[in-house]
C-alpha cells in the first residue's frame, strides 16, 4: 500500500547532486514505496531546495535496517563529537 | 493488420479547467474505439505507466494518463523529482476532490477524439487503484479497474494521512459501471479480507464485478522493473484488463 506518510523538516547545509554542490533548505522524509530500490517500501529522503526547481534534489531509498543503521551511525558521530562544534 | 500507435505529452483541461500535462497513446485507426484514463500511482508519472499506456493503444484504446502532479513541478524532466516536489508541498494524498477533477477532464479528452466510440472507462494502481474506484464512484463511466487499491474498504490507522476520511466503499451504490478487480493474495492492503468486503458491497448494491486475487502476488504485482513484479499473475491480469475493456468500452 502507499503509506503516504511523509515528514517534512527546514534544513540548512548543502548537497551533490548530478550538476555539482547547492544549498539545501528543506527535507522529507517518509516511508512509501521507492522508486528504485529492489524494495515494497523504503525509507526516503529527499534533500531539496524548492527555490532551484525540482530537480535541485538529492534523494536516497534505504531499507528499513539501513535507516535505522544510518540514524544510529549519525546519532552516535554527533554525540562524540567534542563539545562546541556545533 | 495496421497497427501504428502514436503517444505524446499533451495538455488537457484538469480540475478547475487548469491546463495539466497529460501523456496520450492512441491507435492511429479510424476507430471507433474506447478511451481508458490511466491513473498512475505514487511514484508518479514515470517511463513504467507510460509504457502501459501504451500498452493499451497497442490493445485498442485511446489511452490518457493525466500527470497528478503536473501543478506541483511542471514539465519536471525526472517524474520522481515531481513526487518529491508534491510531497514537499504537502499535497500528498493528493486531495479527492482534484483527482476527479483531473479524470473528468481526462474523460472529456478521449471522447473528443476524432477514433472515439464515446465510452470511457478508467484505471489505477495501487493510489490509482483506490482513485480508479473513486472516480467511477464520482462520474459517469463505462468500465473500471482497481489495482490493488488500498484503503478502499477499511479505516487506515491513527496518524495515517487518510485517517479520517470515509472509507469510500461506503459509496458503492454510486458506482457507474463494472468494476474488475486485481489483487494479490499476500498483499496486506488491500488483504484477502478487505477483497471479500469490497465484493460483498459490490454485490449488496447490485454492481456487475470480477474481483481476481492472484495466489502468490503482493502489492504491486503489475508493477515492470519492481521487485514485487510476479510475471504469471501480471500476465493473466493484462488479459483480464484487455477483454474487461473489450467488453464494456466496444461501440
Amino acid at each position: 500500500m502507499c503509506t503516504y506518510l511523509t515528514e517534512k523538516i527546514e534544513i540548512s547545509g548543502s548537497a551533490k547532486g548530478g550538476s555539482g554542490w547547492f544549498r539545501v533548505t528543506d527535507g522529507s522524509v517518509y516511508f512509501d514505496h521507492p522508486v528504485h530500490a529492489p524494495y515494497g517500501h523504503t525509507l526516503n529522503i529527499d534533500f531539496l531546495a524548492p527555490a532551484q526547481g525540482p530537480s535541485a534534489r538529492v534523494a536516497v531509498e534505504l531499507s528499513a535496517e539501513s535507516a535505522r543503521a544510518l540514524m544510529k551511525a549519525i546519532e552516535a558521530v554527533l554525540d562524540s563529537a567534542p563539545a562546541g562544534l556545533e | 493488420m495496421y497497427d501504428a500507435v502514436l503517444s505524446e505529452t499533451v495538455t488537457i483541461s484538469g480540475h478547475e479547467g487548469d491546463a495539466i500535462e497529460a501523456y496520450s497513446a492512441r491507435p492511429l485507426t479510424p476507430g471507433p474505439v474506447g478511451g481508458v484514463v490511466v491513473i498512475h500511482h505514487l511514484p508518479g508519472y514515470d517511463r513504467q505507466s507510460k509504457e502501459f499506456t501504451r500498452s493499451l493503444a497497442v490493445g485498442g484504446f485511446n489511452a490518457v494518463m493525466p500527470n497528478l502532479y503536473s501543478r506541483e513541478a511542471p514539465g519536471a524532466a525526472d517524474p520522481s523529482d515531481a513526487m518529491a516536489a508534491a510531497r514537499s508541498q504537502g499535497v500528498i494524498p493528493i486531495p479527492d476532490e482534484r483527482v476527479i477533477g483531473e479524470v473528468e477532464g481526462a474523460v472529456d479528452y478521449l471522447k473528443g477524439l476524432s477514433n472515439a466510440n464515446g465510452k470511457v472507462g478508467v484505471i489505477g494502481h495501487c493510489s490509482g487503484g483506490r482513485q480508479s474506484f473513486l472516480a467511477a464512484v464520482s462520474l459517469p463511466l463505462d468500465a473500471a479497474v482497481d489495482c490493488y487499491g488500498g484503503f478502499v474498504v477499511g479505516s487506515p490507522p491513527a496518524g495515517h494521512p487518510l485517517a479520517g476520511w470515509e472509507p469510500i466503499v461506503n459509496r458503492t451504490a454510486d458506482l457507474s459501471c463494472p468494476l474488475l478487480g486485481l489483487f494479490g493474495s499476500e498483499d496486506k492492503f488491500p488483504s484477502p479480507e478487505h477483497v471479500a468486503e469490497l465484493q460483498a458491497a459490490l454485490v449488496a448494491a447490485g454492481k456487475t464485478n470480477v474481483l481476481r486475487i492472484y495466489e502468490g502476488a503482493n502489492h504491486g504485482f503489475m508493477q515492470v522493473d519492481s521487485a514485487r513484479y510476479h510475471a504469471e499473475s501480471a500476465v493473466d491480469a493484462w488479459r483480464e484488463i484487455l477483454n474487461w475493456f473489450g467488453r464494456y468500452l466496444a461501440a
